[in-house]
């Protein structure tokens, strides 16, 4: 039986890949259990792997005496997560577009980009080390002036 | 003792190289690296490879998989040989249609159409 939403958990985790998985493995369980469609429950699985990499492996730049910071919050419209490492930080406007030029053939640069991609809301901190990460189960619907924009 | 993951079966047709991945989620960097140190090893066997890369058991993967097959793409190439992808799971095409990696990599259907396709060299 689905959990009463809202659910929110904090938790830290060592810096190393696995330690996102039962944590990620919880989230999405509890998306399936709230019937967040498929995906939903993809898309929130790449940001969450792809955020993760980024904190440890750019962010705390794979030292293990720092740790990842993950909250989340599973409300019946939509779920957030916010990971914050112990890095420097960074400046998301300076990441280059991997769809660009050279950059289509590079096998590195597009963890960003996906998490753009497939979550609805994507902010970072004014460091740059705490990254949250919004993705709505009904897409909230356009105002009129945004629909006569699109249109 | 753990199983070694990911794993991969190889397979020696008549003109290509069959390579699938025989894992649901290709996720960890330390797995992706074992995944490229097999893959690159069976490239490296052959004399102008026509390798076919087959992901009918993969269901989720991560950035870092594209970069395996960047640099896949990129050893194949220096082999003067070709490279095709087929049997890609729609969520995950999804995202080589959204990284524009589409148009790097020759993608097909199954593994019929890959086999039946005319070599395009890779990279």
């Amino acid at each position: 039986m689905a959990a009463e939403l809202p659910i929110s958990c904090s938790m830290v985790l060592k810096t190393e890949p696995s330690a996102i998985v039962g944590l990620c493995n919880k989230i999405l369980s509890e998306l399936q259990s709230n019937r967040f469609s498929q995906d939903d429950v993809f898309a929130v699985h790449l940001a969450i792997e792809e955020a993760f990499i980024n904190a440890i492996k750019h962010g705390n730049k794979m030292d293990t005496a720092k740790k990842v910071k993950v909250e989340y919050l599973i409300a019946p419209g939509k779920v957030e997560i916010s990971m914050t490492d112990q890095g420097e930080g960074f400046d998301p406007e300076t990441v280059p577009d991997p769809r660009v030029g050279e950059n289509l053939y590079k096998p590195e640069g597009r963890g960003l980009f996906l998490i753009n991609s497939y979550m609805d809301v994507v902010t970072f901190n004014e460091r740059g080390n705490q990254v949250r990460m919004v993705r709505f189960k009904e897409k909230p619907p356009l105002t009129k002036s945004q629909s006569q924009t699109q249109a | 003792m753990a199983a070694i993951k990911p794993r991969i079966s190889v397979q020696y047709a008549e003109n290509a190289t069959i390579i699938t991945f025989t894992d649901e989620k290709i996720l960890e960097e330390r797995d992706i690296q074992a995944l490229q140190k097999s893959v690159m090893s069976v490239v490296e066997q052959a004399e102008q490879i026509n390798l076919i890369l087959d992901f009918r058991n993969v269901r989720f993967l991560s950035s870092a998989v594209l970069g395996l097959l960047l640099r896949v793409s990129k050893k194949v190439y220096e082999h003067q040989g070709t490279l095709k992808l087929c049997n890609i799971d729609p969520k995950i095409y999804e995202i080589f249609r959204i990284t524009r990696l589409t148009k790097v990599f020759d993608i097909h259907k199954d593994l019929e159409s890959a086999m039946s396709a005319g070599g395009k060299a890779a990279g």
